[in-house]
């Protein structure tokens, strides 16, 4: 059903844990859908994003897409991390089955969230970056375990 | 472990090595059509009659009651689109539950579009369907109840014989879908007040391919499939003779081993429950605790998601089943867990394991310790995780 590397990304997934103080958090999904992604950003005064970590609720696409994500933006300034597209995350992991495709959408979103809340938190305007569409929050009740 | 640990037996189950051997001569010897006239094609007529026999006396049923169809599904389709054929002039309304297999829930939406009109039953927390809200559902229209014996995902038996009473009681016919049910309890369709009943060989250790419907003597049926004169000429179709053996050999074995198989599966399945339910927090059995089938375990573990274990327990060689989302092919969860009520995301949480007898005591502990391991590393990755966590 998958590709090598998303089985590879999926066992061995990259950058899992969390930032603490993190630049930039965002959260995208929704748990009734089965997929919730949280990417949290290190982005230093150059713009430059020195680390990133992620945590995903979801199955075995959800997982890799979320740790390639990580690995592209890696390194890369804020621009050119707001540049991966979901394609770029599908190509990276050489083909997602046709259902799964969602899956790296919401990987594309998980960062742009983030950077979302870095700007936000800076008070600075990122050119072509829109408000992200989904938030695990939106419309969502509570549940009581 | 390099060996596999097949934990699925409710999708399938492996044709018995017997079986096998049972069907094979009527592939390249006996390979004739029962229904032609010679000596050599009446030795295959007799191989059926047999196979309907056992069949028919495993459930208490005669032996003309018995028409054999290409699967349970077919079966499923058969009883209730010919009964809403047959029985249009008297109403056009049909109850069944909320947790019926696809084969019954997609039959219902077909009949729907086509003037039927369908009340589907709630089911309790555990499965059980609310009889209350059976009997008040009933219309002077109400042609055929139609509810499954026990339950594919959550393992809940019904109570099949208070059903079937209610449907007596109220002049209507009752249908269950036994798929799961049969070689697994005790049926018997007089006691049950059952007038339909689907089946289905491979869950038995029978082979794919081949099932029955049970057709009380006396209801008004029309055919599914037209053709030749074959099945009392309600079904027709060249008779898949193997198949039927099969059916046969699987079901005389079934009832032979019934009392010691489903000792041995209550006793795996139990220790797999409780290891489970013990050893893993956040955790919860779906399902019945006793009105249960004997090889059924189904949990719903928090903060996870079931296509990520079962991806996880395969590279450990163990095969399971679950109820998420990704595993169906659609973005809600199974429609048994949320009709049991649970939220979205525990009922994406799902992992259904099926015991059989050739699984052993040292199986369930490896699955039990790989399960605690993958549950852990799927929620040291989950965000719902740590924010629970954070919370508390």
């Amino acid at each position: 059903m998958y590709t090598e590397k998303v089985m590879d990304h999926f066992t061995n997934p990259r950058n899992v844990g969390e930032i603490e103080n993190a630049s930039g958090v965002g959260t995208v999904g929704n748990a009734k859908c089965g997929d919730i992604m949280r990417i949290y950003l290190d982005i230093d005064e150059a713009g430059i994003i020195n680390d990133v970590k992620f945590k995903t609720f979801g199955c075995g696409a959800a997982v890799a897409t979320s740790s390639m994500a990580t690995e592209l933006v890696k390194g890369k300034t804020v621009n050119e991390a707001l540049e991966i597209t979901n394609k770029a995350v599908m190509e990276a992991l050489d083909g997602l089955p046709p259902v799964k495709v969602h899956c790296s959408l919401l990987a594309e979103e998980a960062i742009h969230a983030a950077l979302w809340d870095y700007a936000e938190k800076k008070g600075i305007v990122i050119e072509g970056l829109t408000r992200p569409k989904s938030d695990i929050h939106d419309g969502e009740e509570e549940v009581e375990y | 472990m390099d060996k596999k640990i097949y934990l699925d037996n409710a999708a399938t189950t492996k044709t018995r090595p017997e079986v096998v051997e049972a069907m094979l001569p009527y592939f390249t010897d006996l390979y004739g059509n029962p229904s032609s006239v010679y000596e050599f094609a009446t030795q295959n007529k007799k191989a059926v009659d047999e196979a309907r026999e056992t069949i028919a006396k495993a459930m208490g049923a005669e032996i003309s009651e018995i028409y054999f169809t290409g699967s349970g599904t077919e079966a499923d389709n058969w009883a209730l689109k010919a009964t809403a054929d047959a029985y249009a002039a008297k109403g056009n309304h049909i109850i069944t539950s909320k947790i019926e297999h696809h084969a019954i829930l997609h039959t219902c939406e077909y009949l729907q579009k086509h003037g039927v009109e369908v009340t589907y039953i709630d089911v309790d927390e555990n499965g059980i369907l609310k009889l209350d809200e059976l009997e008040k559902a009933i219309r002077p229209t109400t042609i055929l109840i139609s509810v499954m014996f026990a339950n594919n995902e959550i393992g809940t038996i019904q109570p099949i014989k208070e059903i079937g009473a209610i449907a007596k009681k109220h002049n209507v016919l009752f249908h269950t879908d036994a798929v799961q049910a049969f070689g697994q309890l005790e049926i018997n369709v007089d006691d049950f007040g059952i007038d339909m009943m689907s089946a289905s060989a491979h869950k038995l250790n029978g082979p794919k391919g081949i099932g029955f419907l049970y057709i009380r003597k006396g209801i008004k049926i029309r055919s599914l499939i037209h053709g030749g004169a074959q099945e009392r000429q309600r079904r027709a179709g060249t008779e898949n003779v193997p198949g039927i053996v099969g059916f046969g050999k699987a079901v005389e074995i079934a009832l032979e081993t019934m009392e010691e198989r489903t000792k041995k599966e209550i006793m795996l399945r139990n220790l797999l429950m409780k290891r489970v339910l013990e050893e893993i927090p956040f955790v919860r059995v779906n399902g019945d605790k006793v009105r249960r089938l004997p090889n059924n375990a189904n949990f719903s573990f928090q903060f996870i998601e079931g296509e990520s274990l079962l991806i996880m327990l395969d590279m450990k060689n163990i095969c399971g089943s679950s109820g998420s989302a990704c595993t169906s092919g659609s973005l809600d969860p199974s429609h048994v867990l949320l009709a049991i009520g649970l939220p979205h995301e525990v009922a994406h949480g799902s992992l259904r394991l099926t015991v059989s007898e050739d699984i052993t005591e040292e199986d369930i502990n490896y699955t039990v310790d790989r399960v605690k391991e993958i549950v852990e590393k799927l929620r040291q990755m989950s965000p719902l995780y740590e924010d629970f966590m954070k919370k508390r």
